[in-house]
């Protein structure tokens, strides 16, 4: 089997080996159609690499970590970075190797080229799913292109592939990847047309912008519109955007630059040229006998097809799956996003926390509790839809650095970028820091002797204060500016603290100049000012991804205020259990004194043979490191308080409300998984062993139960307190 | 959820083997056998069939603590994380003359073809009373299952 095919050479029964991309093309070549010139690295390349490096059995292992139903869209990222860092990582064998650069470098030694995915099954099904894999524009040189061969295999299994991996039918096994090295050519218009309009079969519709069409395709480009009639070919309708900007060949890649006033006040294309590119779509579809959806470019006068494909209704969309690919934002997005978030979304959501803590819920009759409570589940329910739509897809900042850091670095650990991310200002950590200062008060201070005996929760003036600031940073939106259960619980948390050696202090930031200074050393000139830029970018995402459920969590926190004052109302009028009566039902009860509410059932367990116990959890390897502990399972924000030192914190999702107690934990456990949410933030801060995305986490462990967090490897180990693991009836793998 | 799901595996997984890998202790050196299982249907009990002249039974006369490992294995790479293995943990002794009956129908269901070697009157039809089944799926989840007395 070959590993190289010229698009000239392949036939017609070649398309398992060279993609359908490349099959298209090489029937466009045959049929006389100007097609940038082209060879393609096939399928059985990929599958030597895969069998000759041992690269499938791991990529099988990575991905088999868990059931795909259980992994959130975050692992799913994790897992697609640790899979392209492999690729990144792992040589050829040296007979592929080999193979491939004499065969390339005969030809493209010296020119720049593209760099193209062609996937086995694209575009042979009904359904589109363009965009999963990569493309790489304006490589040079045969070291270069080896390189981007093997970024192209990777995206086979990039986050947004495994998303449809049912559609695509991935399988480590059996799918395969073909790659596509095209001469680049440097259009000086480009485009896209659709011999049928998506949405009107009576029509065509081509779109075109100055410069490579790549600004057309990921959207950072708006295009010139024409609409045609499909019997007549004549033009029927023109949509001219604001022009602004040309993506071009610029160092190696290419780059957004500003188009001159000339170009801005000319269309890309003249009517006649529309009419050309119409055409030649025409031939395209009577080519392959239905509608096509072809890209072009104009080079020197003369119109190349760069693909064709069929004109396909995209797969039905479930809303998660996409609002999961409109997180992959452009950094210019990003820095309109950071701006926004900074300038408008926090101030207005530290401003809604204000206005609500400022109203005295005691004072309001029973009906105006019941509205304000009203009111503030939805402005909660707002702020959450904000959360959705703005603060998180403004992580991707996080991640779209990570992906250019290994790209650029080549670290051994995938996550390595994440110790230049943290830069010691995260919200969580000030407060954190406010609580050590009282415990070191509450250790030293001889007028808190009988408050740190426990005999008193009476309080100096100045300590009971700030003793009150952090109790509202705690979700204890009352304070504790009175004595009372809540002050004694958080003194107990804070005895407890005091106690010697209890608290650990964050890491020292590992963010060390010289791993900063290690990275921006692969730039020079005007690309070192954008890496420099995007590691800004990065670390403002990566605060505010942590910051913004500190404000979040005040909003909540306010609403729970006003819930609980109504529970607490509705309690003493119906009798029944507050916990059992949801939001709604206190709205509704306050409102109207005869509405009796229905306590919400609980769910029973259902009764099994045999009577069972985890003993070991496997999770994501989240921070490194091994501590073993009693465990301390959190599943309402009071069991925070009842924390003791050296414990280990299980919990669904920590959130940074929840993160006072970290100072005191051994480890972390999370049911919630991924390597950039905010207990693996925390832990790495603090240098704690941390394991995310435990399914089930807090039903199979309990507290008190002694475990071991293994952050090397990603696992939990449950065993009895000081038990060898030699013993007969502990030993199991 | 893990529990049920992997309880559920376990069944079949005893229900569609036939063969385990039985461990045995000579006072010395621990000693591994393959042998064809029956189990009964509460899964607390695990039979075979020995000779009474080999070194398993030997072993097992001595030392009745003994571990059985029933996998399903195919042999290639995916099965690091896609096979699964349970290792039942307990004793392991002749039944008595007055349970036989009962305990070979229950593994001449499984076996048929072992009629002859059940009978034999050299053979002894051997239970497991298994305390734990310690499951193990994909290569590092592990829960143990407790059999109810």
């Amino acid at each position: 089997m070959k590993l190289l095919v010229d698009l000239r050479g392949i036939g017609e029964t070649d398309r398992a080996q060279v993609g359908g991309k490349a099959f298209a093309l090489s029937r466009l070549v045959r049929a006389g159609l100007l097609v940038p010139p082209g060879m393609v690295v096939t399928a059985e390349a990929y599958r030597q690499h895969l069998t000759g490096t041992g690269l499938g059995g791991r990529i099988h292992l990575e991905l088999e970590r868990k059931r795909f139903k259980d992994l959130r869209w975050e692992e799913m990222w994790d897992a697609a970075l640790r899979i392209r860092n492999m690729f990144l990582n792992t040589p050829l064998p040296p007979h592929l190797r080999q193979a491939l650069a004499d065969g390339i470098g005969e030809r493209w030694a010296e020119v720049p080229v593209v760099v193209r995915s062609s996937a086995l099954d694209e575009d042979a099904s009904g359904s589109s799913f363009a965009g999963l894999h990569e493309s790489y524009v304006n490589v040079r040189g045969v070291e270069a292109i080896l390189d981007h061969v093997r970024l192209v295999w990777a995206s086979l299994w990039s986050d947004a592939a495994l998303l449809y991996r049912q559609e695509l039918g991935l399988d480590v096994g059996r799918s395969a990847m073909a790659v596509l090295i095209q001469q680049l050519v440097s259009g000086e218009r480009s485009g896209v047309v659709f011999s049928v309009h998506p949405t009107d079969g009576t029509r065509a519709m081509v779109e075109a912008v100055h410069g490579l069409n790549q600004g057309l395709v990921d959207g950072t480009v708006e295009p010139d519109r024409w609409v045609l009639d499909r019997a007549s070919g004549r033009l029927v309708g023109h949509h001219a955007p604001q022009r602004l900007a040309a993506v071009r060949p610029s160092g190696n890649g290419v780059g957004l630059e500003a188009l001159p006033a000339e170009l801005a006040a000319t269309p890309p294309l003249d009517e006649r040229e529309v009419v050309s590119v119409y055409e030649l779509a025409r031939r395209c579809e009577d080519l392959f006998g239905c509608p096509q959806d072809v890209e072009w470019t104009y080079a020197a006068e003369r119109l190349f097809v760069l693909q064709s494909r069929p004109v396909t209704t995209h797969a039905a969309e479930d809303g998660q799956r996409s609002w999961y690919l409109s997180l992959r934002r452009s950094y210019d997005n990003l820095q309109k996003l950071r701006q926004r978030i900074e300038g408008e979304l926090i101030p207005a959501m530290v401003a809604a926390a204000e206005g609500m803590a400022a109203v005295s819920l005691a004072d309001l009759s029973d009906p105006q509790l019941a509205d304000e409570l009203q009111a503030r589940l939805e402005t909660l329910a707002r702020w959450k839809g904000i959360y959705w739509d703005e603060l998180i897809p403004f992580a991707h900042g996080a991640r779209l650095f990570g992906q250019v850091y290994n790209d650029t670095v080549r670290p051994d650990d995938p996550f390595e970028f994440i110790s230049l991310l943290s830069s010691g200002g995260l919200a969580s950590l000030k407060r954190n820091q406010a609580m050590a200062a009282l415990v070191s008060q509450l250790r030293e201070d001889r007028s808190l002797a009988a408050v740190r005996d426990g005999t008193s929760d009476e309080l100096p003036d100045q300590f009971a204060a700030d003793l009150d600031d952090l109790a509202k940073q705690v979700g204890i939106p009352d304070g504790v500016s009175q004595p009372g259960p809540a002050r004694s619980a958080l003194l107990r948390l804070l005895r407890e603290a005091a106690r010697e050696g209890a608290m650990s202090v964050p890491a020292p930031t590992i963010a060390t100049p010289a791993l900063e200074e290690g990275f921006l050393a692969h730039f020079a000139g005007a690309e070192r000012a954008r890496a420099s830029d995007l590691l800004d970018l990065a670390r403002a995402s990566y605060r505010l991804r942590d910051d913004d459920n500190i404000y979040l969590g005040r909003i909540e926190a306010e609403v729970n205020r006003a819930l609980e004052e109504g529970r607490r109302r509705l309690t003493a009028r119906t009798g029944l259990s507050p916990e059992l009566l949801e939001a709604q039902q206190v709205v509704a009860a306050l409102r109207d004194p005869a509405y009796r509410p229905e306590p919400v059932e609980s769910t029973a367990k259902t009764q099994t043979g045999l009577i069972s116990r985890a003993r070991q959890l496997i999770g994501q390897p989240a921070g490194p490191g091994l501590a073993s502990g009693h465990c301390r399972v959190v599943h309402r924000p009071a069991d925070l308080f009842d924390f003791r030192a050296g414990e280990i914190l299980v919990c669904d999702a920590l959130d940074p409300t929840m993160t006072f107690v970290v100072p005191l934990c051994a480890a972390i456990v999370e049911r919630r998984g991924g390597m950039l949410i905010h207990g693996a933030i925390i832990a790495r801060e603090y240098g704690l062993p941390c394991v995310t995305g435990v399914p089930q986490a807090t039903e199979l462990i309990h507290t008190g139960d002694w475990v071991t967090v293994d952050g090397y490897l990603g696992i939990v180990i449950l065993a009895s307190e000081g038990a060898d693991h030699g013993h007969p009836d502990e030993s199991d793998t | 959820m893990i529990t049920e799901e992997m309880e559920a595996r376990l069944r079949e997984l005893v229900a569609t083997q036939r063969l385990a890998v039985l461990a045995t202790y000579n006072g010395e050196h621990p000693y591994c056998s393959l042998v064809a299982f029956a189990a009964t249907p509460d899964l607390g009990q695990l039979l075979f069939v020995t000779s009474r002249h080999t070194r398993k039974f030997a072993n097992l006369q001595c030392h009745g603590e003994v571990a059985l490992l029933i996998d399903d294995r195919s042999g290639d790479e995916t099965d690091l994380r896609r096979a699964m293995a349970a290792t039942a943990v307990g004793r392991a002794e002749e039944v008595p003359p007055d349970q036989a009956a009962e305990a070979r129908a229950v593994y001449l269901a499984r076996h048929p073809q072992l009629a002859d070697f059940v009978d034999a009157p050299t053979c002894a039809l051997v239970r497991v009373q298994v305390r734990t089944y310690h499951v193990v799926t994909r290569f590092q989840q592990v829960m143990v299952y407790e059999v109810a007395r």
